[in-house]
């Protein structure tokens, strides 16, 4: 577990004691988060890394989760599919049994705090036994595009709140609370983003089986066609005609159908051209992760759907340029010309890296450039000044 | 050495972005929006840009312009847009003014053009400044120049962009120097700092080297 010290090797001049200094006007206050769960997912790994920061800062931070039976967790993944605009049929009934298990979580729950934070849908409705303090809806996901008559069911919770803090401008749906912008962000010293030394590095890619004889494309990903990886194999293949390179796609299927087929279309072009990888690695493989985005000589994120994908920044971290589509959080992480590109199309992602492959002199500098705006912008750091100045903004 | 009535306290300040839900997808809507946001909008959209912006970032001057030339790809509005100066506006409304009015000539006579996608719309927000004390103080030039050197720069954003622009609890570094330390010219370099296309640390280094000319030249 990371202290507050340890950032300062990493953060930039002044920022932890920037944050040691606003975090006096809060001391002592109580924050409470509550989220679906503990596990997996970027909200749970940001707060095994925030509450233990924040009570570090003298807050009294504590993190609860909801729970609930088979019926409960398939209305909450189901509303939150329509929030994120997917067609789903939920029955009022559903509805309401969701609703009255988190009333029933909210009795077994200690919720007393000066500041609850509850994050995405699952646990939403708790908000209808809130009794102290201020409430936040933290929503992590796009829900511009959520189905219209979920969106109006959901509303009656989510007015409930005093504020509702979104990733991007534009990801908001319609409220009548002021809603706040914080854009997520990535942690320096996890598993997944620290320095690891270059043995390391070999070591892990010869256990994964990926030869560094040539430059190395790599796209994380889940392996989904919001997240285009046949576009990417379409992209290599117009650059392997010029450039002698490897094309790395590591991801996850998740067991759902349509990913399964798409893994499994991946697996043929692999079968048959030696320079196409394709690694079935859980995204929990922070390590792994971590050493294939330091192998990289370019990372790809492709993405053709919106919402916050993190991978530019922690390729952007790591020295690398990136290539991804305009959507977006990517958008958001990528400065076009330099940072990386921003591409609309395969042919354009096929021409900007070939443009990189021939200007070589550019992948370290935009690469830097890339840590430089990181260090800056998606740092948990950041992010942690931006919580505490909504707990400053937001009254008792 | 002069010693100041009352010390200088130096703060820095957090943004804390709040989104209106207010969105434009063609230049028209931008146009027709910007008449109708909030002042506060119209600040975060010029005069916040020089929080936000970044060394290595392509300097559009303010998010319409960027809005402009990346999304919509109209580069003469674009640069339109960028040269407007929000220091040279008596207030907030004025600088509305001007860019409905350069919007307005730009689309007279255009015919519709395409929209974009609304996750390349323009989305109005507005933002609420946090300010951080620094438990930093000065009460003579020479400590004012040892706390200008290292402070966040987002204090030299509080001291000189919004106090210049916005009422605020924070007192403006020309101010101070003025009336705290009786030295109007160095107050009026000070108040004449362009920080308009640069970043703040090099209107750090400017100020700075104003104070070194006023401590060589004995002042202070």
């Amino acid at each position: 577990m990371s202290r507050i010290d340890d950032y300062r090797a990493v953060a930039g001049p002044g920022a932890v004691d920037f944050i040691l200094k606003l975090a006096e006007r809060v001391k002592a206050r109580r924050f409470l988060h509550v989220t679906g769960g503990r596990l997996g997912g970027g909200v749970a790994e940001t707060l095994r890394a925030v509450v233990p920061l924040l009570s570090e800062l003298g807050i009294d931070a504590r993190w609860e989760i909801t729970g609930g039976d088979s019926a409960y967790y398939a209305t909450a993944r189901a509303l939150q599919a329509a929030l994120e605009g997917v067609e789903r049929v939920l029955s009022e009934e559903g509805l309401a049994r969701w609703a009255d298990m988190n009333r029933r979580n909210g009795k077994k729950l200690d919720l007393d705090a000066d500041l609850t934070l509850v994050h995405d849908s699952q646990p939403a409705s708790l908000v209808s036994v809130r009794t102290t303090g201020r409430w936040v809806w933290r929503c992590h996901f796009d829900c511009s595009p959520a189905q219209a008559g979920t969106w109006s069911l959901f509303r009656q919770f989510a007015d409930q709140y005093d504020a509702a803090v979104f990733a991007l401008p534009g990801f908001e749906g319609r409220l009548g609370i002021p809603m706040y912008v914080i854009p997520p962000s990535i942690d320096p010293l996890s598993e997944r983003n620290r320095d690891l030394p270059a043995r390391e590095v070999t070591e892990i890619l010869a256990g994964l089986g990926v030869a560094r004889d040539k430059p190395l494309l790599v796209q994380i990903g889940p392996f989904a066609r919001a997240h285009d990886p046949l576009g990417v194999v379409n992209a290599y293949r117009l650059v392997e005609k010029h450039h002698d390179v490897r094309l790395v796609l590591v991801g996850t299927a998740d067991d759902e159908p349509e990913r399964l087929e798409l893994l499994s279309q991946l697996r043929e072009v692999a079968h048959d051209d030696p320079d196409v990888v394709v690694l079935e690695l859980p995204a929990e493989a922070h390590r792994q992760i971590n050493a294939l985005q330091r192998a990289a000589t370019i990372v790809l994120q492709k993405s053709v759907r919106g919402g916050f994908d993190l991978g530019p920044a922690e390729a952007m971290w790591k020295g690398k340029p990136v290539v991804g589509g305009s959507t977006g959080g990517l958008a958001q992480q990528i400065i076009p010309n330099v940072t990386g590109y921003t591409v609309y199309s395969v042919e354009g992602a096929a021409f900007r890296i070939r443009h990189l492959l021939n200007n070589p002199e550019l992948i370290p500098r935009m690469g830097a450039a890339g840590r430089e705006h990181v260090r800056r912008s998606f740092l948990i750091t950041r992010e942690l000044l931006d919580d505490l100045a909504l707990a400053v903004h937001l009254p008792r | 050495m002069r010693t100041a009535a009352h010390p200088f306290r130096f703060a820095g300040c957090v943004e804390l972005r709040q989104t209106l839900d207010v969105h434009a997808l063609d230049e028209r809507e931008l146009m027709h929006r910007l008449a109708e946001v909030p002042t506060d909008s119209i600040f975060f959209h010029t005069f916040g840009y020089f929080l936000r912006h970044r060394p290595f970032t392509t300097a559009y001057g303010n998010d319409f312009a960027r809005w402009a030339a990346l999304e919509i790809g109209d580069r003469a509005l674009a640069e339109r847009l960028a040269v407007v100066d929000p220091f040279a506006f008596p207030a907030l409304d004025a600088l509305r003014e001007h860019l409905v009015t350069i919007l307005q000539d730009h689309l007279r006579g255009r015919e519709a053009e395409g929209r974009v996608e609304f996750d390349r719309a323009f989305h109005f927000q507005r933002s609420h400044m946090v300010d951080v004390p620094l438990g930093l103080t000065a009460a003579t030039l020479v400590e004012f120049r040892a706390g200008l050197a290292t402070v966040d720069e987002s204090a030299i954003y509080l001291h000189t962009v919004e106090t210049r622009a916005r009422e605020r609890r924070a007192e403006p570094f020309a101010g101070w120097l003025r009336d705290a330390l009786d030295l109007p010219e160095l107050a009026e370099r000070f108040d004449r700092i362009d920080p308009y296309l640069t970043t703040l640390e090099r209107v750090r280094g400017r100020l700075l080297g104003f104070v070194d000319e006023a401590l060589e030249k004995g002042r202070g």
